[in-house]
This record gives C-alpha cells, sequence and structure tokens, in this order.
C-alpha cells in the first residue's frame, strides 16, 4: 500500500483536503478570508480528483474540466475578494461574528 | 518506483498538513503562505500524474494571481489577527464530529467501492497517447472540441473583471472630470440667447 | 280592501326603513302617516262593513308550510273580532303616528322610528287578522321584537337597552309558554287551523295528555299555557316586569304599544280562542285569578310612583287585569269593549303625559312639577277626560265597559268571580285615587319646578294636540255608542260566532240583572278615591308625607313594586348571568377561542419565532447546515447500499 501508488491514494488525499476545507468554512471564528480560502482548497480537492481519474483512466476530459475549474475559481476568487473589499469599506470589519444582517 | 513513491507521498503529507494549517493558523497572512505551498504541492502531485501543463498552469495562475490577490487583501485590509479563541473552541466538538463523520465515510466509499488497481478498460473519449506531449494533446483537445466552453470561460473571466470593477471603483468626489458625451451633446438653443437691451438699461 | 289595510303599514314601514336617507325625514313621516291613515279609514269602513254589517270573510293569502300532515296558510280572518281590532288598532296607531311627527321633531332618527312604528302596526294586524295559530305566533313574536327595537330606540341609553332586554326576555318567557300550548294543540287537534280546532274542541273535552309523566286534562293544560304567553306580553303579575321599564322608550311607544295595542294582544288571544277556552273552565278560573290579582296589584303600586309615566304604566296593566278577569268569567266580550275603550283613553293619557313632559323640558317626576293647569290648559283638560274615562265616571267611556265588567264578575257567581269582582272594586278605588293624584300633583299646587324650566312651559303645537282631540272623542263616545252592540242586547247579532260563550257561562246576560248596588258599588268607589286624592293632595298636602312615615314599610314596599324585580334578580338573574359569564369567558374564550383562533394564531406565532432562529445570518452557519444535509444525504444512501447488498 506504501509503495504501489494508486488511484486510490490520490483520491486519499482530495478527500482529506475537500474535507479541510469544509471545517474551514465553519469552525473558524475569525474572519472571512479565511472562508474564501477554504473554499480554494476544495476546488483544490476536487482538480486533484479529476487529475487522477483522467490519468487512471487514460482519459483527457478530466484535465480539460480542471482547467475550466481553475478558470472559473479564479474569477469567483476575484469577485468574492471583491465584495470583501467593499463590504469592509462599509462595514469596518470583517469578522465572521459580525456579518449578521441577515438575520431573522 | 520507489522515487515515485517517496515524492507521492511527501507531496501529499505536505499538501494535507499546510492544508490544516490554512485553517487553524492565527495570523492571516500565514494562512496565504500555507495556502500557497498546500498549491505548490498540489502542482507537484499533478507533475506525478503526467498532467505537467496543469501543473503549470496551477502554480501560474493560482498561486502567481489568485493567492497574491488574497495577499493583497489581507494586507490591505490590515486585519487584528489577536482574534477570539473561544468560538473556535466553541465549535470545534460538533464541527470536528460532522468533519470526521464525512471524513470517515468518504473513506469507506474509497475502500469499499472498488478494488483499486482494476482500471475500466473502456475507451475515454480523449484518450491519452504518448505520441504527443500532455500541452499539446490539451490543445489539440481544448480547441477543437471544446471550443465552446473555451469561449465562455473567457466570457466568464470578463465578467469577473468588469465585477470586480464595478464593485471596488471608488471615484473621487473631489476632482472634476469631464463628461465628453454631454459636452458633445450640447446644442446652441440651450447655451445662447439673444436679447435686446435697451441702452441704460441691464440684462 | 282588506289586504290593503293589513300590509300598507308594511309597505309603508319598508320604504321609510331602508329608503329613510333619501326620502329624508319629512318624507318618512308622510308616508308613514299616510298609509296609516288610509289604514285607519279602511279599517273603519271594514269594521262597519264586517262587524255592524255582517260581511264576514276569510282572504286567503298563500300557503305558508305543507308538510306532511301540516298545512299552515297565511290568510287574514275577518270576523267581528278581528274587525274591532283592526279599527282600533289602525285608528290609534294613525294618530300616534301623526303625534310622533311632532314629539320626536327634533329627533335625529325619524324615518327609523316611523318605520319602527309602522312595522309594528303591520305585525299586530298580522296577529289580529291571523287565522290559524302559526300566523297568531307570527304577529306575536313581531310586536316583541318592535317591542325590544322601539324601547331601545335611544339604544345610546344603557337603560333603555337594559329595559329592551328585559322586555324581550321577560317576554319570552311567555312566549315559551305559549309555544308549548300550540304545540299541545296541535297533538290534541292535529291541525293549527282556528277553524278545525274551534269546530272539534267540544269533542276533546275530558282527553287526557301525558305532561311531564303526570296524565292531565288535555284542553287545560293547553289554555294555561297559552295563557302564560298573555301573561307575558300583557304584562300580568309574575312576568309584569318589564311593562314599567318600557317606559324607557318615547312616549308615543308608550302609548301605541304598551297602552293600546301590544299588550292587548293577551287579551285579543284569549277573546279569540274563546271556543277552545269555554271548554276548559279551570283554565279559566286562573285566568280570573291572575287577572284579579293583576288589577288590584298594579293600582297599590301605582299610588306610590313619583314617575308620571311610570303611573300611568301601572294603571294599563291594572286595567289588563281588569280585561283578563273579565275574559276568565267568560265576559268575552266586555273584556274587548273595554280593551277598545281602554285603547283610546289610555293612549290620550300618555300622550297627554307626552304633552307635559315637552313642556317641562324633559322632566317625568311629578315632585318636580305642580302649577300648570294655566300654562297649557288643553293639555289639563284633555287629562281629565282621560282621567275621568279611566276611573270610571259616566258617561265616559270607561264607565260602561269597566262596570260591565264588574257586573260580570259578580254575577259569574263564582268563587273565582267573586275574588276578582273584591279586589277589581278595591282597585277602582285605587284607580281613581291614583289617577286624580297625577292630576292634582302635576296641574295643580304651587309650581315645583325651577323657573327656568316654569319660563319655558308651553302648549304642544297642533300637531300633537289634534291627534289627541280624536282619541279624546273616543274617550268620551265610544262607551255610550258602543255599549249596546259590544255587551248590550245587540250582542248576539254584533258578535255572532267570532266569540263562543257557552250557556252555562253566561256572564253578561246575568250582569244585566245584578242587584242595584252592584251596578252602583264601582262608581261610588271611584268618586271616593278622587275625594281621599283632593283630601290629600289639595286641601291638606302634609297628609301623604304623614301616612308614608306612619306606614314606612307598606309605603316602602308599594314604592318597590313588591319587591318583584329584586325578588327575580335573585333568583334568576344572578344565576343566569353567571352561566352565562362563565360560559362566555371560560367556554367560548377560553376553550373554543383559546384551542381554534387565537390558540392557533398564537402557536403559529411560536412556531415561527422558533423556527426564525435558524436564520441566524451567519453565513457559515448556513454552509453548516448544508453541510448537516449532505452528510445525512450520504450516510442514508451508504446505509440503503449495505441493506441492500445484505
Amino acid at each position: 500500500m506504501f509503495l504501489e501508488i494508486g488511484l486510490g491514494h490520490y483520491l486519499g488525499v482530495a478527500i482529506a483536503l475537500f474535507t479541510l476545507g469544509i471545517l474551514g468554512i465553519f469552525i473558524n471564528r475569525k474572519n472571512v478570508i479565511i472562508i474564501l480560502m477554504s473554499i480554494e482548497l476544495m476546488l483544490l480537492a476536487v482538480n486533484i480528483n479529476f487529475v487522477a481519474f483522467s490519468h487512471f483512466l487514460h482519459d483527457l476530459v478530466g484535465q480539460v474540466f480542471a482547467m475550466f475549474v481553475l478558470t472559473v475559481a479564479a474569477a469567483e476568487a476575484a469577485i468574492g475578494l471583491a465584495i470583501l473589499v467593499v463590504y469592509f469599506r462599509n462595514r469596518g470589519t470583517i469578522a465572521v461574528e459580525d456579518i449578521n444582517l441577515m438575520k431573522g | 518506483m520507489i522515487v515515485q513513491a517517496l515524492a507521492f507521498w511527501l507531496f501529499a503529507v505536505v499538501a494535507v498538513a499546510s492544508g490544516a494549517m490554512v485553517v487553524t493558523a492565527r495570523n492571516p497572512v500565514h494562512s496565504v503562505l500555507f495556502l500557497i505551498l498546500a498549491f505548490f504541492n498540489a502542482a507537484g502531485l499533478f507533475v506525478l500524474l503526467g498532467a505537467e501543463f496543469l501543473a503549470m498552469i496551477l502554480v501560474v495562475v493560482y498561486v502567481g494571481a489568485v493567492a497574491v490577490l488574497f495577499l493583497f487583501v489581507v494586507m490591505m485590509l490590515d486585519i487584528n489577527f489577536v482574534e477570539l479563541r473561544q468560538g473556535f473552541q466553541r465549535y470545534l466538538p460538533i464541527g470536528g464530529l460532522i468533519g470526521l463523520v464525512l471524513l470517515c465515510e468518504l473513506f469507506l466509499v474509497l475502500v469499499a467501492g472498488w478494488s483499486p488497481g482494476a482500471p475500466v478498460k473502456t475507451a475515454g473519449s480523449a484518450p491519452t497517447s504518448d505520441a504527443v506531449s500532455n500541452t499539446v494533446a490539451l490543445g489539440q483537445l481544448l480547441y477543437t472540441r471544446y471550443v465552446y466552453a473555451f469561449q465562455a470561460a473567457g466570457v466568464i473571466l470578463l465578467v469577473a473583471m468588469i465585477g470586480a470593477i464595478v464593485l471596488t471603483l471608488r471615484a473621487r468626489e473631489d476632482v472634476r472630470r469631464q463628461k465628453i458625451a454631454i459636452q458633445v451633446a450640447r446644442a446652441r438653443r440651450e447655451t445662447i440667447e439673444l436679447v435686446k437691451v435697451r441702452s441704460g438699461e441691464g440684462v | 280592501m282588506s289586504v290593503a289595510a293589513v300590509f300598507l303599514p308594511l309597505l309603508a314601514a319598508i320604504v321609510a326603513g331602508f329608503f329613510g336617507r333619501w326620502i329624508t325625514d319629512r318624507g318618512a313621516q308622510f308616508v308613514t302617516c299616510g298609509a296609516m291613515c288610509v289604514s285607519g279609514v279602511l279599517g273603519v269602513i271594514l269594521f262597519f262593513q264586517v262587524a255592524v254589517g255582517g260581511n264576514e270573510f276569510i282572504a286567503p293569502l298563500f300557503t305558508f308550510i305543507d308538510a306532511g300532515k301540516l298545512q299552515v296558510d297565511w290568510a287574514l280572518k275577518f270576523d267581528t273580532l278581528s274587525a274591532v281590532m283592526v279599527m282600533v288598532v289602525t285608528v290609534v296607531s294613525a294618530m300616534i303616528h301623526i303625534y310622533s311627527v311632532g314629539y320626536m321633531a327634533e329627533d335625529p332618527s325619524i324615518p327609523r322610528f316611523m318605520a319602527y312604528l309602522s312595522l309594528f302596526t303591520f305585525f299586530m294586524l298580522a296577529l289580529v287578522t291571523s287565522e290559524n295559530f302559526v300566523q297568531l305566533f307570527f304577529g306575536w313574536e313581531g310586536v316583541g321584537l318592535l317591542s325590544y327595537l322601539l324601547i331601545g330606540f335611544w339604544y345610546d341609553r344603557p337603560t333603555a337597552n337594559a329595559a329592551a332586554i328585559k322586555a324581550f326576555v321577560v317576554n319570552r318567557i311567555g312566549d315559551f309558554g305559549f309555544s308549548l300550548g300550540i304545540f299541545s294543540v296541535y297533538f290534541i287537534f292535529g291541525s293549527l287551523h282556528f277553524g278545525d280546532v274551534f269546530h272539534a274542541a267540544p269533542e276533546k273535552v275530558g282527553l287526557t295528555i301525558d305532561f311531564l309523566g303526570w296524565q292531565v286534562d288535555g284542553l287545560t293544560v293547553t289554555c294555561i299555557l297559552l295563557f302564560v304567553g298573555a301573561m307575558g306580553k300583557s304584562a300580568q303579575i309574575g312576568l309584569h316586569t318589564w311593562l314599567p321599564d318600557a317606559m324607557e322608550g318615547p312616549t308615543p311607544v308608550s302609548a301605541l304599544i304598551h297602552a293600546a295595542t301590544m299588550v292587548t294582544a293577551g287579551v285579543f288571544m284569549v277573546a279569540r280562542l274563546s271556543p277552545l277556552f269555554e271548554y276548559a273552565p279551570t283554565a279559566l278560573a286562573v285566568v280570573v285569578v291572575i287577572g284579579g290579582t293583576t288589577a288590584l296589584f298594579a293600582a297599590t303600586v301605582g299610588i306610590a310612583q313619583t314617575d308620571i309615566k311610570k303611573v300611568i304604566a301601572y294603571s294599563t296593566c291594572s286595567q289588563l287585569g281588569y280585561m283578563f278577569f273579565a275574559a276568565g268569567v267568560s265576559a268575552y266580550s266586555a273584556a274587548i269593549f273595554h280593551l277598545a275603550t281602554h285603547a283610546f283613553f289610555k293612549a290620550l293619557l300618555f300622550l297627554g303625559a307626552g304633552s307635559v313632559i315637552h313642556a317641562m323640558s324633559g322632566e317625568q317626576d311629578m315632585r318636580k312639577m305642580g302649577g300648570l293647569w294655566r300654562f297649557i290648559k288643553i293639555t289639563y283638560v284633555l287629562m281629565w277626560i282621560g282621567s275621568l274615562a279611566l276611573a270610571g265616571i259616566p258617561p265616559f267611556a270607561g264607565y260602561y265597559s269597566k262596570d260591565t265588567i264588574l257586573e260580570a264578575a259578580f254575577a259569574a257567581g263564582s268563587g273565582v268571580g267573586l275574588y276578582a269582582f273584591v279586589l277589581g272594586t278595591a282597585a277602582a278605588f285605587l284607580t281613581a285615587f291614583y289617577s286624580w293624584r297625577l292630576l292634582f300633583l302635576t296641574f295643580h299646587g304651587a309650581p315645583r319646578a325651577d323657573h327656568e324650566t316654569m319660563h319655558h312651559v308651553h302648549e304642544s303645537p297642533w300637531v300633537m294636540i289634534l291627534p289627541l282631540f280624536v282619541l279624546a272623542a273616543g274617550a268620551i263616545a265610544a262607551g255610550f255608542i258602543g255599549y249596546d252592540s259590544f255587551v248590550g242586547d245587540g250582542r248576539e247579532q254584533f258578535w255572532r260566532e267570532a266569540i263562543l260563550v257557552l250557556p252555562q257561562h253566561a256572564s253578561i246576560e246575568a250582569a244585566h240583572h245584578v242587584p242595584a248596588w252592584v251596578s252602583y258599588l264601582p262608581l261610588l268607589m271611584a268618586l271616593g278615591g278622587i275625594a281621599v286624592a283632593y283630601l290629600a293632595y289639595i286641601s291638606s298636602p302634609g297628609l301623604p308625607a304623614l301616612v308614608a312615615a306612619r306606614f314606612r314599610p307598606v309605603y316602602l314596599f308599594l314604592l318597590n313594586k313588591w319587591y318583584f324585580d329584586e325578588l327575580y334578580n335573585f333568583i334568576f338573574v344572578r344565576g343566569a348571568m353567571l352561566v352565562g359569564f362563565g360560559l362566555w369567558k371560560g367556554g367560548d374564550g377560553a376553550i373554543i377561542d383559546g384551542l381554534g383562533p387565537d390558540g392557533i394564531a398564537s402557536t403559529t406565532q411560536h412556531a415561527a419565532v422558533g423556527a426564525s432562529r435558524i436564520q441566524t445570518g451567519y453565513v457559515y452557519h448556513y454552509a453548516f447546515a448544508m453541510l448537516i444535509g449532505v452528510v445525512i444525504l450520504v450516510s442514508w444512501y451508504l446505509a440503503y447500499i449495505v441493506y441492500k447488498v445484505q
């Protein structure tokens, strides 16, 4: 198991990263940037998944899809950060606990 | 073989560890740096999987652009990182439990799902070949079969760019700018008025 | 024409009631008074045609109920009895309509008042022209309803509302007995038409029915139950408590409903059902006892009252007692005769009192009146006429009718008849006494009102005086004009089949042959009453106070109406209010509302508040919720797969 690296190993890595990303969303109490970074982690995990499958199934479609995921992730990170900046300008804080205007 | 396995384990462990540090680091700058480390290691994993183009793209785009953007924002917002640990403790039990459950389920699927080492022998839709390099192969696929998706991705990026500008652009209040369109659209009848003035009287 | 006479008031009421706003107050007054006057004229014509001329008829209108064996029609029965009643009701009502134009001139709701008056007249006419028990009941209930509406006409006065409710509830108790009576009529006879019932009555004598487990005589029980209704409607002792309080209504209402027409419905009913009552002698005896007792009871209370309208109200109650015990000794025609004359002079007295109140700017307490005769001479004379008629001084109307009644009571020869005679004679003394007490206190002596009020004393306008003249004419003349036909030798031809008197009960016949002292006694009593009143209120004015102080408990007993209201309040009212209150607050409020609308609403609210706590506003909470959902789904499917594989 340790020498013969198979699909399962790569998927295990992806799983671990994915779970860490999810935990990062709601365990963190600090600020919103951590949430955004956790999202990036999750996307990374998904990418690893795609590429691993692409390799082991000898199909390039996985990599193509991973490219698109990359594109969208970049766009989304940009927008997310822009929103964050504007929010900070208006509210003066990005502490997660202070962002509860949708309460009720 | 052993080199590959060693490389894999190195990259994998470091990636997961740095992922954990992203979430738990106190200083947000440290979080971003750990994220960058995670990306690098993921790129290494990609190389091991034979997707070198994707690995380089990961480094260039993700690390070079997205992570740097994160760093910009973290620096700009000047976040006070002496944050409360209490919140962390409060939700750790339940959150950790849920996370653990998820982890176990995923591993269960992994382990019990299929036996590793029995790849499906059906022909993929875009089979890899060893004749061309990964980059060329990707290019051949992307610009022919997936050109529409490619263009759409470009549009997405355009929209994201415009969106970011629209959201964050602040016009300075104290600077007067020209509004060319209004200037050009001025008509004679709004600007000039002929008045017959008697001598001795004002206007 | 008969249909027009009955239904014109209804039409007028509808027009004035629903369209009062468009046709303005004047319009409403015109419509209703016009319709009533036409009805009155028709009533007189019908009287001459039917009663005097002898053309009885039944005018069918339409079928009302046709269910199995029960068939009930709307039909107008015109015989002497109904013709007499129709004439009295329409003429008196027309006079009161015209009077109301003047009396209620300042009122803000004139169309409503006139509409109510006309509607009441319609119901009363429907009652007296009924051809079956159901129609009788329809009119009965209708006049009760209108009584409620009119007593509580000024609905912003809490006392008026309370009086209206009291009248309706006490009436209801009587109506309950009445309904039971109608049920037992149907049970015994199988039909509700007067004709059928009267025909079959002789055969049902001695029939026993099962009533609450006892075997009782059917006809007796039926008649007693029907009489209970009359007790309620005509304010006989026991169910009389509503009549004095009904004075909360405007004076024309008191005159029309509580003097001339509605309260006489009970007497009419007994007379109309004479073919039935004649075969239930026990019931007749009950009627006599109740009537006689009421006559004396009301008179005793009347001598102590201080409100001018209440004196006249108790006087009405007492006179109704007379009519009932007359009916009880089978002198139905005398009862109806007294009903007709009483309608005239009592309405005259009430409207005259209204004139006095109008002159005194709303004051009704006699202790604050006095010395008015110089200022309102016409009213004064009219009140004298009314009082003379009431006391039974010849040649005024009351003499003929009242004396006949007392003679008949004596001549009936039964124990109850004698009882009624004694009580009635004593009541005659008291009647004269309180009538002249009223006259002296109100019109004579030094003025006890303040200067301001006395300054405003003025005679009523002609629109109010003219109807009083008509009524006065009736009070003067109706007696000797009608004597012969109603109770004299012409009565057989006059009444024909409208009233049945069995030969063994021929009290009126016997009344014409009583000893002379019996004929003169009531007159002597009346004159004595007048003399005592003069003594007490003119020559030695300090006397009443002395007597009252000397016999204080008796005085208080009379002043407080024999404590009937307090007794009823203690026994019935408090318990009923408790039950009602408990059911309202506890039953309706707590249980039905609590479990129903209020309960559901508050539960929904609480649930919503609880549910809204999930919306914390923190995005990561939402993400967490999504994650939990994902985990649950995955677990579910894993378990499902494991189970399937197993």
